[in-house]
């Protein structure tokens, strides 16, 4: 549906890479350059209209994100480069001055590198514990799993809200319930959830959720840490500069700013979080609850298409989310991905930055097909009727 | 060169590439060579003895392109010494870049002469000779 509003799929293109990055609609594409054409100046200096003006655009973007993933208050809605980013200050700003050696952070084997490499990090250097908690046999977290693996030193909880490969959408609040019984910090990746079902993050009761602006529609260069307010207070800055800071006279009287700003130190990416603003506002015109089941029941196609064909493995079954991954039996799935390309197809090959997940599945690559409202049925059905037959993929591959 | 001879040369050194196993024999050096772009992982093993390549083998991950250059660019270069070796290489560099080079050296690796058509697979075809080349001037600065 709606894809009269993104140019992108004016070309001759069917686009399944969606968990990668989503395209962005004309309203996005026109707000972003209208900022660089008529007020192309920065926030935070009130002393002309232009920049007064432009910064009240800056701050409502602030309470649309709040309000779309329904935040108590628009302070605790900081932004970032990305979900990386996000999740780096997490780990560096906060975790790491409320973990002791030998505390654990538990996360699993099918977290995205962002959500792992911090981690790893942490416990090299200050000799925390990451422990992975067992996955099941559809390479799910589940609530039991979770439970066995607390000990009186689990500390820090990370995991993805919706995986990246295996698309599994994980009983985030539950988790995080238990988490919170046992004075565990919980951290959500959002990078797969937030374009694609509603976040409520007071109902989910997390301490932090990070996502992309750019999976969501928006610009590319803009991402969401979101943290309750006590907890993002104690979150230490890892950049200092401009905007951040009250006043210094010297290295030791230093005055910083309170909550937003405190975290957003430098001239921010301002076109794209107006632009971010647009991609928020152009979801909630379709409603959030449209997109997820019309996502779902697309994804329930695909899979209806591709389970009997003999071969094809799919990877991940049961999924709740738009995702799909899977094997050509033989064949390599870059040289898959080649061949599909040659049709104008694009989906992705590889591990998709999840590398340790090899362990649990004993697949070290896959092709992952990500949807999103604008895909429909028949360019599913395109799509299965390339894959159909093996012996043309083989023929055309090369 | 026809481009059905050309397929049918790359599909039979994917399908049936030469020295595909993991060696382990101290004789053997072994390196791992691998893409930033793409997910193409090979360990190559070679075996030199006074400047001459006796003999090579891989095993890994890799597309059809990259499997079959790699089992080429094995048929061609042992026997060869290590100058012969890198000038081969890069016979093969230019002509994946488009550029001036030596046809007749390349023997049937010229099956990748149009690969600069389908640019994001060129550091497929050029993957094995890529660690080669790193392997082979260590060895020559020793």
């Amino acid at each position: 549906m709606n894809r009269e509003d993104f140019p992108m799929l004016k070309q001759d293109v069917i686009y399944f890479d969606n968990s990668a990055t989503s395209l962005k609609p004309n309203s996005v594409i026109n707000k972003t350059s209208e900022y660089y054409k008529d007020f192309s100046v920065s926030i935070h200096r009130g002393d002309y209209d232009l920049s007064y003006k432009v910064n009240i655009m800056y701050e409502e973007v602030r309470l649309l994100v709040a309000n779309f993933i329904n935040a108590k208050d628009k302070s605790e809605i900081i932004f970032t480069n990305g979900t990386t980013e996000s999740l780096n200050m997490i780990a560096n700003g906060f975790v790491k001055n409320h973990l002791l050696k030998d505390d654990e952070i538990l996360i699993t084997v099918s977290e995205h590198a962002s959500n792992v490499l911090p981690w790893f990090r942490l416990e090299r250097k200050m000799g925390v514990k990451v422990k992975f908690i067992p996955l099941d046999d559809d390479y799910h977290v589940t609530v039991d799993n979770f439970k066995k693996m607390i000990t009186p030193r689990t500390k820090c909880v990370a995991l993805a809200h919706i995986t990246n490969v295996i698309g599994d959408l994980r009983p985030i609040k539950e988790i995080c319930k238990i988490a919170k019984e046992n004075n565990i910090i919980t951290v959500i990746d959002g990078a797969q959830s937030a374009s694609h079902l509603k976040v409520d993050v007071q109902d989910i009761d997390c301490d932090f959720y990070a996502f992309s602006a750019h999976k969501c529609y928006g610009p590319t260069g803009v991402g969401v840490l979101y943290g309750k307010e006590e907890l993002l207070d104690k979150l230490e800055a890892i950049n200092l500069g401009g905007g951040m800071n009250e006043s210094f006279d010297s290295p030791t009287d230093i005055y910083l700013k309170s909550l937003p700003l405190r975290l957003e130190a430098g001239t921010p990416n301002i076109a794209g979080v107006i632009g971010f603003g647009e991609a928020i506002k152009y979801i909630n015109n379709i409603g959030m609850d449209k997109i997820t089941s019309y996502e779902r029941d697309l994804r329930n196609y695909l899979y209806s298409k591709l389970k009997d064909i003999s071969h094809i493995d799919i990877l991940n079954k049961k999924s709740e989310s738009s995702i799909l991954t899977f094997n050509v039996k033989d064949i390599f799935p870059q040289d898959v991905a080649f061949y599909l390309n040659k049709y104008n197809i694009c989906i992705r090959a590889g591990n998709h930055c999840a590398k340790l997940l090899k362990e649990a599945t004993n697949v070290s690559n896959t092709l992952r097909i990500s949807l999103s409202f604008y895909n429909t049925k028949e360019e599913i059905d395109l799509l299965v009727d390339l894959l159909k037959d093996k012996n043309k993929i083989r023929n055309e591959m090369l | 060169m026809d481009d059905n001879l050309k397929r049918e040369i790359i599909m039979e050194h994917y399908q049936s590439p030469l020295n595909r196993k993991v060696i382990e024999d101290d004789d053997y050096l072994k390196f791992n060579t691998r893409n930033e772009s793409c997910i193409d992982n090979l360990d190559i093993y070679i075996k030199i003895d006074n400047d001459l390549i006796l003999d090579i083998a891989f095993e890994g991950e890799a597309c059809a392109i990259c499997i079959s250059s790699t089992s080429i660019m094995i048929e061609n270069l042992i026997g060869k010494s290590i100058d012969e070796a890198l000038n081969f290489i890069e016979n093969f560099e230019k002509m994946i870049n488009e550029k001036k080079y030596d046809k007749d050296l390349l023997n049937n690796a010229n099956v990748y002469d149009a690969i600069y058509k389908q640019a994001s697979r060129k550091s497929c075809a050029f993957l094995p000779y890529k660690g080669l080349r790193e392997t082979l001037n260590k060895l020559e600065r020793k």
